[in-house]
Order: structure tokens, then sequence, then C-alpha cells
């Protein structure tokens, strides 16, 4: 009666098996780790004896993920940034102005003279002096608009142009709102990706969350601050027109101007030509140098289209001034000497070494397409993240003896039995996390000790039914079998409800709770598999070899 | 000899008080919806925006220094704890200090945080600042939204299930227990101001998964004794079926608060509201699978005549083998 076939006990302890094989490298979680970030470098071409004994500390042949640490367990920092992706409409509507005003000039004769207007930083506003024009000045501005590629929209424009009396307005479409917010957030993303990696972190988490929000996560760093400080929160430069040079910060710019402050030079302030000649976003490469008096400078160099920009403008520009502009603030403002084809030049300024070298890679980095504001910042130290690990370790244990005590006193044989599966079933659950490569947060810890509450409950379940089996007096065997058949159903129903809500948290949770619904979602996956086919498997062999004529649950 | 929470045999008859225990639960609703009108919950940052810092140091801590050293930056609503703990070492002093979100910021302000920071330094030299955590109102506002929907959705998906694998009438039992649940758990966070946070959100659909984990397992036997006992009335079926369950539900219940309790000692101060909620959402958990769903499933009636023939193993998962 109670049989189960030869495969099925070979694919149950292989499961095992492989299961506490994967989770092994988590009970030696210092030395895989030192012998995977050693493997790591070796594998970049840096072979030093230190290293390969790093390597070497632990085997090849043994499997070696880990169950990632989450930040408030390893300590590090947190960010929620939102892109402010109207930024980006902003800059777009600068760069639009020159196109449009020159479009209309050409049409001087049927619109008359045209003049820009102030207005929301969205859109544009431009009078024209002859509202009879009106329909040939909308028509010219819409021949300027560009194709959008949508999913949906067929025939969508970039810009949209309208009439209010004589002026007419410009702003972007909804259409290519919505495909620059996504190119925004992503280009942010890449950026403050290779600005992370270039200051060489641990497996950070960058993440898009949303339509505008960026999950920044670095395990190991001292705070928040020193994140936000390698992200740079805005860091745009662009090379500006010079207008006038003065000290008074509140002097009125003229239309399409704007005042900005000098970096160095206190008390001083450009009045700069809005839109930039040739941005940061067209360059391809900064180095650090020095300039011909040995001053620490930044060399950069332009993609083909900002060297044409650049070259034209300083062969028209000779002998005006042109400022280089970082976040709103000049950093310096030299005189075009000559002409400059190649597309490249160098940014002086008083510098520092490192400032010169922070620059330039801030520079080839790339500049965030736009601002970004901080939702949310957590820095967790590492002493706490450690003591957390230790308090949870120790609650664990104890939680296990406590309930391996218990269920030993309560039913004996079959006590030992549930206690060995709940042992697989905790290795299990280990092996699982780091074959998902999922991470472990401190309600995650609490997650694993409530599965070693909870994980009996299925052989509770079990154990029950069999004793009430017995007590109609079938014989110890089909008592066995008709234990496990009849659980089943109350087993399967309690466990797929709770399941059910660990799908919920994981869905909607974030961070440490998502670490909760992880080890509570898995942890019901392997204690209905320990208990429903490894204890079964033990029970069986058990009463294989004794054939008992009684047994006492 | 083994030991037994519960004796072989049961036979106590749970719905001899019915409105007693219905009138308990309901009145321990009421308190908790009052204590929660009146005084609310003592939200974390989590859910109302603000900074929390945790601060540690070797000298003892002085609430009323760090207060005056804060005190000159205006931040507003400002509240210092010292926090004592079994598993800290002995000079290790702990203080979390939570400052309300900033008035118009819809950011957090770095300045501010260093601002604190440095007077902090100010006032103890050797203090050192464990985490430092800030929400802004913006985030802080969906967190709240979230954590309603997932709750309510949780039930919900559950409402369903039930519904799907049983009848409508153990359906309504078993969301019934589980909102007695959660407005008891949500009240005696608000009864006691532990502070209420995202991990408790967590809790609480722990508290749902388990509460459930209970009362399905008195229904199925519930669904087994219906087919098996067709003469007897529903309130007999009921009282053999908590019975024979009660052994069951009494060891993984103590289980369950076995290891809890050990976190709960044992693992910090982090996760001891965290764990409260579960201890008391396991014990609140097993009364409203006994006495509130059942009991509502014994007043909402059975449909009896089942249209299924009955057959001995009782279930369509019984032909599942290892």
């Amino acid at each position: 009666m109670l049989q189960i076939d030869t495969w099925k006990r070979v694919l149950i302890w292989l499961v095992c098996v492989t299961g506490l094989l994967m989770a092994l490298p988590n009970a030696f979680y210092t030395r895989v780790e030192q012998s995977n970030d050693a493997k790591v470098e070796i594998e970049l071409g840096i072979d030093t004896p230190e290293l390969q004994a790093e390597a070497a500390q632990w085997p090849n042949w043994l499997p070696s993920s880990l169950v990632n640490l989450g930040l408030d367990l390893r300590g590090g920092a947190h960010l929620l940034a939102e892109v402010k992706v109207e930024d980006v409409y902003e800059s777009r509507m600068e760069a639009m102005w020159p196109e449009i005003r020159d479009a209309l000039r050409d049409e001087r004769a049927t619109v008359g003279t045209i003049r820009k207007q102030e207005s929301a930083p969205d859109e544009i506003r431009v009078r024209i002096s002859q509202p009879d024009g009106m329909s040939r000045a909308l028509e010219v501005v819409r021949g300027l608009a560009r194709q959008v590629q949508t999913l949906t929209g067929v025939g969508a424009t970039d810009i949209e142009a309208r009439a209010e009396g004589d002026t007419i307005v410009v702003q972007l479409s909804e259409a290519e709102k919505l495909a620059s917010d996504d190119r925004t957030v992503r280009q942010a993303l890449e950026i403050i990706r290779r600005r992370i990696d270039e200051v060489g972190t641990r497996e950070p988490t960058i993440q898009r969350q949303g339509a505008q929000r960026i999950l920044i996560q670095v395990p190991g760093i001292g705070s928040a601050g020193e994140l936000k400080e390698i992200i740079g929160t805005t860091a745009q430069l662009t090379f500006n027109p010079v207008a006038g040079r003065g000290t008074d910060p509140d002097a009125v710019p003229g239309i399409g101007q704007e005042i900005v402050p000098s970096i160095d030079e206190t008390g001083v302030y450009y009045t700069l030509e809005s839109a930039p000649v040739v941005t940061g976003e067209e360059l391809v490469d900064a180095q650090p140098s020095f300039d011909q008096n040995g001053r620490p400078a930044v060399s950069f160099r332009f993609n083909t289209s900002g060297a044409r920009k650049f070259g034209d403008y300083t062969l028209e520009n000779i002998g005006a001034p042109f400022a280089i502009v970082l976040d709103d603030e000049v950093i310096s403002a030299p005189v075009i000497q000559s002409h400059i084809p190649g597309g490249s030049g160098i940014i002086t300024g008083n510098f520092t070494v490192e400032e010169s070298t922070n620059l330039a890679v801030l520079l080839r980095a790339g500049a965030l397409p736009a601002g970004m504001e901080f939702l949310e910042e957590r820095t967790i130290g590492p002493e706490l993240g450690q003591d957390s690990i230790d308090a949870g370790q120790v609650a664990t244990v104890v939680a296990f003896v406590a309930v391996l005590v218990f269920m030993g006193l309560s039913y004996g044989l079959f006590g030992v039995f549930a206690n060995i599966a709940l042992i697989i079933n905790v290795g299990l659950l280990f092996g699982l996390l780091s074959l998902i490569g999922a991470t472990l947060t401190l309600p995650g810890i609490a997650g694993i000790v409530l599965t070693v509450g909870m994980a009996v409950d299925a052989n509770v379940l079990i154990f029950e039914r069999i004793r009430e089996e017995l007590k109609s007096a079938k014989g110890p065997a089909r008592a066995i079998e008709l234990g496990y058949e009849k659980a089943l159903s109350a087993i399967l129903d309690a466990n797929v409800t709770t399941f059910i809500t660990a799908v919920i948290l994981f869905a909607m949770g974030s961070g440490p709770v998502r670490g909760f619904a992880i080890t509570l979602g898995l942890g019901i996956l392997t204690s209905v598999f320990t208990a429903i086919f490894v204890t079964r498997l033990m029970i069986v062999m058990w009463f294989e070899r004794r054939r008992p004529k009684m047994i006492e649950v | 000899m083994r030991l037994k929470l519960v004796p072989q045999n049961t036979s106590f008859d749970f719905f001899s008080r019915w409105k007693a225990w219905l009138g308990i639960s309901g009145a321990l609703m009421i308190v908790a919806f009052v204590s929660f009108m009146l005084q609310g919950l003592n939200f974390g940052i989590d859910f109302r925006g603000g900074t929390t810092i945790r601060t540690e140091s070797a000298q003892v801590i002085d609430v009323g220094a760090y207060r005056d050293a804060i005190a000159p930056l205006e931040l507003g609503d400002v509240s210092i704890t010292e926090i004592f703990d079994p598993t800290f070492g002995p000079d290790q002093n702990v203080a979390m200090i939570r400052i309300q979100a900033q008035e118009g910021a819809e950011a957090v302000s770095a300045a501010t945080v260093t601002a604190v920071e440095q007077a902090l330094k100010a006032a103890a030299p050797d203090i050192e600042f464990a985490s430092v955590e800030s929400v802004g109102p913006k985030v802080s506002g969906e967190l709240i939204q979230t954590a309603v929907i997932a709750v309510v959705l949780a039930i919900g998906a559950v409402l369903v299930y039930i519904w799907l694998r049983f009848e409508w009438q153990f359906a309504l039992g078993a969301v019934a227990a589980l909102v007695h649940d959660v407005i008891l758990t949500i009240g005696i966070f608000s009864e006691l101001q532990i502070r209420f946070d995202l991990a408790i959100i967590a809790a609480l659909l722990t508290i749902v998964g388990y509460s459930l984990n209970d009362t399905v397992v008195v229904f199925d036997r519930v669904r087994e004794n219906l087919r098996k006992y067709k003469k007897k009335d529903l309130k007999e079926v009921l009282n053999i079926s908590i019975n024979e369950t009660l052994s069951r539900t009494v060891m993984t219940s103590v289980t369950t608060l076995l290891a809890l309790i050990s976190l709960y000692i044992l693992g910090g101060d982090v996760i001891r509201g965290f764990v409260f909620a579960m201890i008391w959402g396991v014990i609140v958990g097993t009364y409203s699978s006994v006495f509130v769903a059942s009991t509502i499933l014994l007043w909402l009636g059975v449909k009896r005549d089942w249209s299924k023939p009955s057959n001995t193993s009782g279930n369509q998962f019984a032909n599942i083998d290892a």
C-alpha cells in the first residue's frame, strides 16, 4: 500500500541534495564572497598570488552563488529619485527658438516682424506684427514639426502650434512629451549607472520605478549624501554665447537671455544667451589634462555634429567671449582666439587636479538630461546591519531549536522525521534564494523564522490525521496512507491562500517588505514540498524496514 | 510519553455562548475603532514623511541635551526617544530622533539632515549615526495608498478563492474573521501607540494569511463532515469539526508562537514592532477562526444538498501521491 516508485524516491532526494548544495555557500559567507570577488578580478586580467589564494578559498566545482544581503543588513544607501522630465521640455523649446525665428524671418513679407514673448518654460510665444499672415506663419512653424514614432499615434508630430490673437504658441505635443519622458528617464538611468560603475561599488541596484522614478541602492557606501554627490544632481554642461558681464545679480536680462553667476569670481555675473551653442550631450570624450601654464584643466572632444556647430560658431565669433556653463554656473568665459575646427578644446579654470579629474568623469559620463528630485533617502550604517544579522541569526537558531524540541516531544519518532524535513526545508529555502539571486532583508529573516514556525503545520495536519485514522483501527499502513490523503486538501487550501497574500505583498511592496514576501512565498513552496514528499518518503522508508504492527504518532 | 497540549478526544461546545463571543469581538472592534478615531496611529515616516535618525554613542544619552541641541534649528515637531534592548552591548546607547516633514519641501533636504547631525555632534562628540532615513511627503502619501490597496486586494483575492473552493457562506465567514483580525491589530497599534510603518503592513498581510490558514483548515474539515454526517445539524457538525482539528490548531499556533517569541526577544529592536504585530495576529487569528469564522458560518447556514457525490477520500486532490 505504501509505495513510492524508485524514480520518485531518487528525484525527491536529488532535489533535496541539490537544494542543500545550493544553500551551502551561505554557510561560509565571507569566504565565498572573497573567493567570488577574487575570481572576478582574475577574469579581468589582474592576477596576483594573493588573489589566487583568495580565489582558492572556495573550490570551483561547488556552487558559489550567495543570497544577496539587503541594505538593512549590509549597510549602504538608498535613494528614490524623480526625474524632472519637464526640464527637457524647456531645453527643447530653447533649442527650437532659433529654428522658428529663422523660418519666420524668411516669411517677413507676409508675417511682418516677429518678437518673442515672455512665456511658461515649456512653450514659445511669438508675436507677429501682421496678424493677417497668421495662417501662413502657423503653416511655416508646423512645417518644422517632425514625425514621432509611437505605438498608437499615427502621424503624430513632435510640436503643436496654435494661434492666440496675434501670437503663435508653440508647444511639444502630448505624444512627443510621452516619448520624451521615456527617453529622458532611460537616459538618466543609464548615466546614473555609468557614474556609479565608475566609482566601482559592489552590486548596486539601479531600477526604473513607474514612469518617472529611479530607485538606486548601493551597498557599502557611506551615506545617501555621498551617493547623491556621485550621481551629481544636475550636472548639465553647456556652451553659451556671452552677451555681457557685470556685478549685478538682479540685472534684467533681455528676452532669451539669463543671468548666471561665475563659479570662482565672487560677485561676477554673466549675461548669457539661453540657447546654448553646444551641450554636454555632444561630448564624446573628456580627460583631465594641463593647460600651457601647467595648471589643471579638462580637455574635451565633440562628436561630429557638435564639432560642426562649435566650429561654425567659433569661426563667426572670433574675439567674442564664450561661456562654459556647468550647472548654471560659469566655469570660465574665455575669448575665442581663433576658429576651432576639430571639435576639441580645453576647459581651464581655477581647478585643483582632483577637481579637474572629477569634472572629466562627470563630463565623460554625460550630463543628466534633467534635474532630479529625491523623494526618499535612507542610509544604514554597516554596524547596524551587522547587529541585525547577528540578532537575526541568534533568534533563528533559538526558534529552530525550540520548534525541533517541541515537535520531538509531541510526535516522537514522527516528530524527528518532521524535524529532519524542517532542516531540509530551511536548506532548500536558502538554496532557492541563492539560485534566483534574491535579496535577504531583515523582515526577510523574520519571514524565515515565521516559515520555521509555520512549516511544521503541514506535518502537524498529517500527523493529527494519522492519529485520528489510527483510532478507527485500520492498521498502521492504511492509517498513514489515509492521513496523507485526507490532510492534502486542507494543506493545499491553507497554503494557497497564504501564498496569495505573499504574491500580493511582493507585487505591492518595495524594498524590505518585498524581501519578506519572497522568503514567505518560497518558504510556503518548500514547506509543502518537504511535508508531502520528503517526510512521506522518510516514513515510508522507515515503515518498509521495520514493518511495525503498531505505530504511535 | 508524548507531550499533549490538547487531550485526545475533546467535545467542547464552542457555540453554547456564541452570542457572548461575538459580543466580545464586537466590543473589541468598537474599542479599536474608537481608539483609531480618537488618537489615530503613531505613523512612522514611511506614511507621514519626515526623517528618522538612529544614533549610537558610548556615552549615556541625555535626551534633554539632544533636544536643546536641535531646538535652535526650528524643525517643528521633533521626538527623541531612547531605546533599550537586551541585545545591545554595555556601551551601546541608542536613541531615535524623528523630525517631521518640513513645510513646503516636496523632497528631502540634505541640508537639514547635515545641520541636525552637526548639532548632535556638538552635544555628544562620540555620537554615531547608525541610520538616517528620510521620506518625502509625496512618497509617503503613495505608500499609504498602496498599503491600503494591498490589504484590500489580499482580502478580496482570498474571498474569491474560498468562494470557488467552498461556498459563499464560508467565504463570508473567513473574510469576517480576517476583517476582525485586521481591525483588532490596527486597534492595538493605535491603543498602545506603537510605531506603524511599512513593515507593519507586511505583518498585517501575514496575519491575513495565517488567520486564513487556520480558518481554511477548520472549514475543510467542516466540508468533509457535512458529507459524512448528513443527518446532524450544522451546529453539531461545526462542533465536531472544530474539536477534531483543535489539536492541530493549538500545535501550529504554539510552534509559530515559539518561533515568533524567540524573534521578539532576541531579534533586536528594529523589527520588534513587526514581530509584535505577528504575535498578536497569531493569537487573534487562532481565536477568530473558531469564534468568528465558524460562528458566522453557523449564522448564515450552509446549503446541505451537495450535488457532488460524496467520496470517501473527500476531495479532488486526493489522487496526488508521492
